[in-house]
């Protein structure tokens, strides 16, 4: 059982919130004290789009314990369009072949369960193929 | 902005302030299960079946998963402050946890803590607007701005039982606030509740028992007929005045006979009935089937929708639709985007999937 960590790493976990360098506006994920840019204070939250691109990947057939519940599965290496590379599982690929460069968008999915069916179940960030969803700030057709 | 409300009823439930949805968002897990498949494991592919297909969760998804994306998906289309949500509510009958708030987690993921109430509803198939009952009351009163009300469920279907060909899964979030800033406003809602027990689960039991054909005539029909009619008679309008009604589907047959009992054309059920294509998403059922129409609606239409909970109750609800609409359709994902999105799996991956093998 690890609750206090699991409360801790709500925050990035659920919804890939970062921070950015005040000094040399890098973008941080995770989040730690110090940039790794500039190695200046860096505490400023940021929110990160959730969009990025598979930047090498490998399927996992003999999971460590708490994930064989799901496997076989997919990890990768997404490269963030703010930057950091992080390390996630990729989900719904069904259909979908993996490639290198391959278009990803965040989802918050189930990881695993923190011990056996009555344990605390833990939450956190995934990658699907890119569904094309307008952003935000896009002009949007009428 | 002015509303349509007529004389006002004791019987109807209409807020201070006019409320309406500033942003509403769906979501549909992507596998689906075709009836057929059930049928070939548990009559010999004999006999006809309720649907074409259902929505079955992935692995990785339950109704905390499905929530946030459906509550992603209505922020998108509402470009508000997620700080300025002042309740989180999700109404299901499948809550991941009997002892902790699904509402927290989803709160919590899309930035909407800690200033706000969080709570997870249950009454059965209506708990979702159930809550948006609460959220119109909420905002409407001035105590809130904005409130988030969803509808998801992952239904549970015994093996074997005539529940498995249509226990879906799926929702939709509706994020309710002013009027003025709405892309539909909601001109009332009636209730109609009275103790019928055609359905129910027991807190340990992992699957729901129903009354057989107990579940029509004094549950289903009575509660929507009742609530629809109320609701008509105190707002003074007829089935022709609704551009669109979208009545609790847990099967085809249903919604169809209760929109001809109440008086609507097949037309008018058509947009919102999406039972073939997903199952009976349950909580989430009235409500993916009016984001299914909000999707393409036009400003000025009117949109009767009547939910009904096991147990048992009606929610109907009278909405206009505004200009805002046009703009907010197309900021996320729309309903059948997420039906088109489909990996079809045979019945041993949806036993595997939806935790059926049991291996201690």
């Amino acid at each position: 059982m690890e609750i206090a960590r699991h409360w801790r790493l709500k925050k990035q976990r659920y919804g890939l919130v970062g921070e950015v360098c005040p000094h040399c506006e890098a973008k941080i994920f995770p989040p730690r004290d110090i940039c790794p840019s500039c190695g200046q204070e860096a505490r400023d939250l940021y929110q990160f789009s959730g969009r990025g691109e598979v930047y090498s990947y490998t399927t996992i057939y003999q999971a460590p314990s708490g994930f064989d519940e799901t496997a076989p599965y997919t990890v990768a290496l997404v490269k963030l369009d703010e930057g950091p590379i992080i390390t996630a599982q990729l989900t719904d690929l069904e259909d979908d072949k993996v490639e290198i460069g391959m278009p990803v968008e965040m989802v918050t999915r189930k990881l695993r369960t923190d011990g056996d069916e009555r344990g605390l179940l833990v939450y956190g960030y995934k990658f699907r193929p890119f569904q094309n969803i307008p952003q935000k700030n896009e002009a949007l057709p009428h | 902005m002015a509303t349509t409300n007529p004389k006002s009823s004791p019987t109807l439930l209409q807020p201070i302030n006019p409320v309406g949805i500033v942003g509403y968002g769906a979501y549909v897990p992507r596998y689906r299960l075709p009836a057929r498949e059930v049928a070939r494991i548990w009559t010999g592919g004999k006999g006809s079946t309720p649907i074409k297909e259902k929505a079955v969760p992935g692995l990785d998804e339950d109704v905390i998963t499905m929530s946030i994306e459906a509550a992603r998906n209505a922020l998108l289309r509402s470009q508000i402050d997620p700080c300025d949500i002042r309740a989180v509510w999700v109404g299901s009958e499948s809550h991941p946890y009997a002892v902790k708030p699904t509402s927290t987690v989803v709160a919590e993921s899309i930035g909407a803590v800690p200033n706000t109430q969080a709570a997870d509803w249950e009454f059965a198939c209506k708990a979702g607007t159930e809550a948006i009952v609460a959220a119109v009351g909420f905002v409407g009163s001035g105590m809130a701005k904005y409130a988030l009300a969803i509808g998801m469920d992952t239904a549970q279907g015994k093996p074997g039982n005539a529940l498995e060909y249509t226990a879906g899964a799926g929702g939709a979030a509706f994020l309710l606030g002013p009027a003025g800033e709405s892309l539909a406003i909601i001109n009332a809602s009636y209730s109609y509740v009275t103790d019928t027990p055609d359905f129910w689960r027991r807190p340990e039991a992992k699957y729901p028992e129903h009354g057989e054909r107990f579940t029509g005539e004094p549950a289903y029909f009575h509660h929507i007929t009742e609530a629809g009619q109320a609701l008509m008679q105190s707002m003074n309008t007829k089935p022709q005045d609704y551009k669109y009604a979208v009545f609790h589907q847990p099967n085809t047959k249903f919604p169809q006979r209760v929109a001809k009992m109440l008086g609507f054309e097949f037309e008018q059920i058509e947009p919102g009935l999406l039972v073939s294509v997903i199952g009976n998403t349950y909580a989430g059922a009235a409500l993916i089937g009016l984001s299914a129409i909000l999707d393409i609606a036009k400003p000025g239409d009117r949109i009767l929708m009547v939910s009904f909970g096991s147990g048992a109750g009606s929610d109907a609800f009278d909405i206009l639709v505004t200009e805002a609409v046009s703009d907010r359709q197309n900021r996320a994902l729309k309903t059948k985007d997420y039906i088109a999105r489909r990996t079809e799996i045979d019945y041993a991956t949806y036993v595997r999937y939806r935790g059926k093998l049991a291996s201690k």
